[in-house]
């Protein structure tokens, strides 16, 4: 049986990671490779870097990371944050990663998903919807969570699978940051529309939050802070939903 | 001894190369190449593969004499070769992803689409799912039925001769994700990314 997925988000801003482990005796609390083998060695079933570096003369900080990780690291590791081109993705791919997720190039121009999928496979295209409650639904915000786009998320979610992305990363900003939970009605939407595996992101606070991510259709759950700040180790989450009957790898 | 492994553009292969040169320390020499006589002259080949099994096939066909020089390995000197993915439904006759296209023809069968029960199941089928050891193959030494594996993939391999899946994984309908015939031997799964189950199917395939 196919398990469902836990994976633990890594923020990583001009090499270094920012929202990092904080309980554990690291040599360098700020290296990204050491805090992925933690949680690779600890279950996790994949890793993601989120690259924050703002300025351009820093973006090539993470190929050296990704590069490091994935000779240390042999579970999936999913690569996002400022993939603009082909030759990003490219770049990301041979440096090691197994999945990059596109978010504003996706939504600026859908032929980057269209033609990254066809050329590296849809297994490794992941893209990622910032997506904020308005009216009676959903808009998708670009450069991280900056910019309204006045798009439908559902939508375009749904044009994002016809183009060829290999799995969705839908966040809710309205959760994000605040622990209360993941947009369930969000998750369920968007799982139920979609043919691909969607990942929840964005407001896990408690393992039951992990509970109620995966039951609303969710293939995979995505977590930062309950990992950084050692509220939760991998296998203290992944126990938890074995526990409620959730299908997990142990 | 020297391990090949064949690059013919088939999308990201450095995990795979990442994962044999951890396993193979200083021990075994791992040679990443599409140069035939390196190819030729070595002991044991693996056949990495990603995207669709259409543009793999053109990878292949794209190295002038590469089909050629796998066909003399694996057939006629018999030397070990282990396909990955969509390297081992390339051992199909046929396949059906974006068109039918030809396939090396090692282990007669095909490639079609998984049956996903009208969108009951999700494409592709991504992440870790167990494997069913249904005959003893010399790449699961020391490897206990029902592990964890990590798969990605929509498409599946349909050998005509049941007899060379070592093993299945259920997803929709089982699934044949190992097989062995004879010195060639095939993961639909991704050894590379599957923790350290997965290091030591390469570990037992290095040591064939």
């Amino acid at each position: 049986m196919l398990k469902n997925r836990i994976i633990p988000c890594l923020d990583v801003k001009n090499g270094r990671v920012v929202k990092g482990i904080n309980f554990v005796d690291l040599k360098d609390a700020g290296d990204p490779v050491e805090q992925a083998k933690i949680y690779s060695d600890g279950g996790a079933d994949e890793i993601c870097f989120l690259d924050i570096t703002a300025s351009n003369e820093n973006r090539d900080t993470i190929y050296e990371v990704v590069d490091k990780t994935s000779k240390k690291c042999f579970v999936p590791l999913t690569v996002g944050g400022g993939v603009r081109s082909i030759d990003d993705i490219n770049k990301l791919l041979n440096c090691g990663a197994d999945k990059v997720s596109i978010n504003t190039a996706a939504v600026q121009n859908a032929k980057v998903v269209e033609d990254s999928s066809r050329k590296f496979g849809s297994q490794c295209i992941v893209v990622a919807i910032d997506a904020k409650r308005k009216d009676d639904g959903w808009e998708i915000f670009t450069h991280g969570g900056r910019n309204p786009t006045g798009i439908n998320a559902l939508e375009f979610a749904s044009k994002m699978e016809k183009c060829g992305a290999g799995e969705l990363l839908v966040t809710s900003m309205d959760k994000d940051g605040t622990q209360s939970g993941y947009d369930i009605e969000l998750m369920q939407k968007i799982s139920s529309m979609v043919n691909i595996p969607v990942i929840a992101s964005g407001g896990v606070g408690t393992l039951d939050h992990l509970v109620d991510g995966i039951k609303s259709g969710a293939s995979a759950v995505l977590a930062a802070s309950i990992f950084h700040y050692g509220t939760y180790s991998v296998n203290e989450a992944k126990q938890y939903l074995a526990s409620k009957d959730i299908p997990v790898r142990i | 001894m020297d391990v090949t492994i064949v690059d013919y553009k088939s999308g990201n292969i450095s995990s795979v190369i990442n994962s044999f040169k951890e396993v193979a320390k200083d021990k075994v020499n791992i040679e990443v190449t599409s140069d035939l006589n390196k190819i030729k002259s070595s002991d044991k080949v693996v056949l990495p593969g990603q995207g669709s099994f259409k543009s793999c096939i053109e990878g292949l066909n794209s190295i002038n004499g590469l089909i050629d020089t796998l066909n003399e390995f694996a057939l006629n000197n018999k030397k070990p070769l282990l396909g990955i993915c969509v390297g081992l439904q390339m051992f199909a006759d046929v396949g059906y992803e974006e068109v039918e296209t030809k396939g090396l023809g090692w282990i007669s069968g095909k490639v079609s689409k998984i049956d996903n029960q009208d969108g009951k199941y999700k494409l592709p089928h991504i992440g870790w799912n167990q494997i069913n050891i249904v005959k003893d193959s010399k790449i699961f030494k020391d490897i206990e039925n029902n592990s964890h594996m990590y798969f990605v993939h929509s498409y599946e391999f349909i050998p005509k001769d049941n007899s060379v899946t070592t093993a299945t994984t259920d997803y929709a309908s089982n699934i044949v994700c190992a097989v062995e015939k004879e010195n060639i031997f095939g993961t639909q799964f991704h050894p590379e990314k599957s923790d350290k189950t997965g290091l030591k199917i390469i570990d037992n395939f290095i040591n064939l």
